[in-house]
């Protein structure tokens, strides 16, 4: 089993759901982050004082799939997620070692 | 026989001016970060409380009471104690004011002066040491000041030097409210000393809708604070209405203008400000001018704290939301500017020096401001060592950082404190404090 997670900019996050939903992904987890890659933050002024910000806003989102379905997901993510620019995001895969459905107990695949 | 349309204006105008303290909570408590915005918008209401209880007590009397020993510096505390022996309808056949409806115009301004010192201490101010000082700083400050600023003389009583014998023109507080509230802020702001991290972390407003709701709020209370200055309603309070209007409008895109040319944005934060420069500029001249004075004054006073606010970076005190920048500039800009572009035209009837006036008026304007500024800040520096010497004034290191909030007031703003330099820790690390406390009561 494996856990896709993509780093996206927020407005494309509707296109990366419906990108997945139509490869039949059942479920994903969404949460919003803040952080750094070459895109960097930018400055705000308030009464003339200028701030840095370093952090931009992203969302982060995480899928687990089996083995077979990783490489399809991170393809679709994406493209659906590309815009070209600096600050697109990054999607990684890694390894899980159990997972379990907790209303049922089941275990591996047929917790997914 | 009371006058029935004048007193239903004061009663409005003095409820108009009571929302102008929770408006500047939200107009402060947007401006501060996510994890003292309550401690912030509790200044305001704490001067509320505390304030309309002294005013009844003795503060009514210290400001309007007989001069004690005509000198014109403060009223006899005792004469009108507990407010006693005006609740009776004394006024005369030919119609007036009750003097019930007076005290309660007059006390909403003594509780937003208080208020808006608030502004230059915050994030690290004890809420207890605050409301110490609201207390003894209204008794020693504003309303001796309110004495000599806004108690007239009657047929048998003495009123304050400024009005009578200086005969400096300050329609509605210029000098009381704002010059008395900004020098104190700068006097604070130097007893307490920088927030930790002042000039190298970000500390930017965390909620700028708030801030602008409350300056809406503020400018419609200011309606009742000027127009309703007149104590009538008449001639005055229309032409002060009009000048309170444009002179703030002007304001704003003065304001705007230079953060436009200096910044490259004109931004909402520079609005807001610029409405409240507008207003506390109007504020003593709203009767003395025309509307174009009106709109010169809003102009150069939106576009000169625009200016002022960077000050405190360059000579390195923590104004944290610019009391000094806005109400002390812009109260001196205003009180002065009546010495130039008064005319006898407005209601109160004397020419500046761009109207022919000569000086005359000019040095007694100039006079009149320094005298409180100088008299704020002083008493005010003393008042704020003197708490910081016995009971502490300001918050330990670890409470600032953990922030305020939690520490003292046992609360958080919100739900999910941001991670944009606003303390996202703040909640857990007061819970922590807070068992640390249990923990010692138990072993205790």
């Amino acid at each position: 089993m494996k856990l896709v997670t993509a780093i996206v900019k927020p407005f494309k996050l509707d296109d990366v759901k419906n990108a997945l939903e139509l490869i039949g992904i059942a479920g994903l987890t969404v949460s919003e982050v803040q952080g750094f890659g070459r895109q960097r933050g930018h400055t705000e002024v308030y009464r003339g004082a200028e701030y840095q910000v370093d952090f931009v806003p992203k969302v982060r989102i995480e899928v687990v799939v089996s083995e077979l379905d990783a490489a399809r997901v991170v393809d679709a993510v994406v493209e659906a997620a590309s815009t070209g620019q600096i600050g697109d995001g990054k999607v990684w895969v890694t390894t899980i070692d159990e997972i379990v459905r907790v209303r049922t107990g089941e275990r591996g695949d047929d917790a997914l | 026989m009371v006058n029935t349309g004048d007193t239903a204006w004061i009663l409005t105008s003095a409820a108009l001016v009571l929302l102008m303290t929770p408006g500047l909570a939200l107009f402060y408590g947007g401006m501060v970060r996510a994890k003292s915005v309550l401690n912030m918008m509790m200044m305001s209401f704490g001067a509320l409380a505390l304030i309309s209880v002294l005013w009844v007590l003795y503060g009514y009397s210290i400001a309007f009471g007989d001069s004690v020993g005509g000198a014109g510096l403060l009223g006899d505390p005792l004469e009108y104690f507990g407010l006693n022996g005006l609740m009776e309808d004394a006024t005369s056949e030919a119609g007036g004011l009750p003097v019930m409806a007076f005290v309660g115009f007059q006390a909403v301004f003594a509780i937003i002066t208080v208020a808006l010192i608030s502004g230059a201490i915050a994030d690290r101010a004890r809420f207890g040491a605050w409301m110490v000082f609201a207390g003894i700083w209204a008794t020693i400050v504003y309303f001796p000041v309110a004495h000599w600023v806004f108690a007239f003389d009657g047929d048998d009583v003495i009123g304050g030097w400024i009005a009578n014998d200086l005969a400096a023109l300050d329609f509605a507080g210029g000098t009381a409210v704002h010059i008395n509230a900004g020098a104190a802020g700068l006097a604070l702001a130097l007893v307490l000393g920088k927030r930790r991290g002042f000039g190298r972390e970000a500390m930017r407003p965390h909620n700028l809708p708030l801030v602008m709701i409350g300056a809406g709020l503020l400018w419609f209370g200011w309606f009742g604070f000027n127009a309703g200055s007149s104590l009538a309603a008449n001639n005055t309070a229309a032409v002060a209405w009009v000048n309170t209007l444009v002179a703030t409008g002007a304001a704003i895109l003065g304001w705007l203008l230079v953060e436009k040319m200096r910044d490259g944005h004109s931004t909402s934060l520079g609005a807001a400000s610029g409405v409240v420069a507008g207003l506390v500029a109007i504020t003593p001249a709203c009767n003395a001018v025309s509307p174009i004075g009106a709109i010169i004054i809003g102009a150069i006073a939106g576009a000169l704290c625009a200016l002022a606010v960077g000050l405190k970076y360059k000579l390195g005190y923590d104004d944290s939301l610019d009391v000094v920048g806005v109400h002390l500039v812009g109260g001196l800009w205003g009180t002065i500017a009546i010495g130039f572009l008064g005319t006898a035209a407005a209601p109160s009837g004397v020419d500046g020096l761009f109207y022919g006036g000569g000086v005359d008026q000019l040095w007694r304007q100039v006079v009149g401001a320094a005298a409180v500024l100088a008299f704020s800040f002083v008493l005010t520096l003393v008042i704020g060592f003197a708490i910081q010497k016995t009971m502490g004034f300001r918050l330990t290191e670890d409470d600032e950082v953990t922030g305020i909030d939690t520490v003292v007031h046992a609360e958080s703003g919100y739900d999910f404190a941001s991670l944009g330099g606003s303390g996202s820790t703040a909640p857990l690390a007061g819970q922590a404090r807070a068992e640390a406390r249990n923990t010692e009561r138990t072993l205790a």
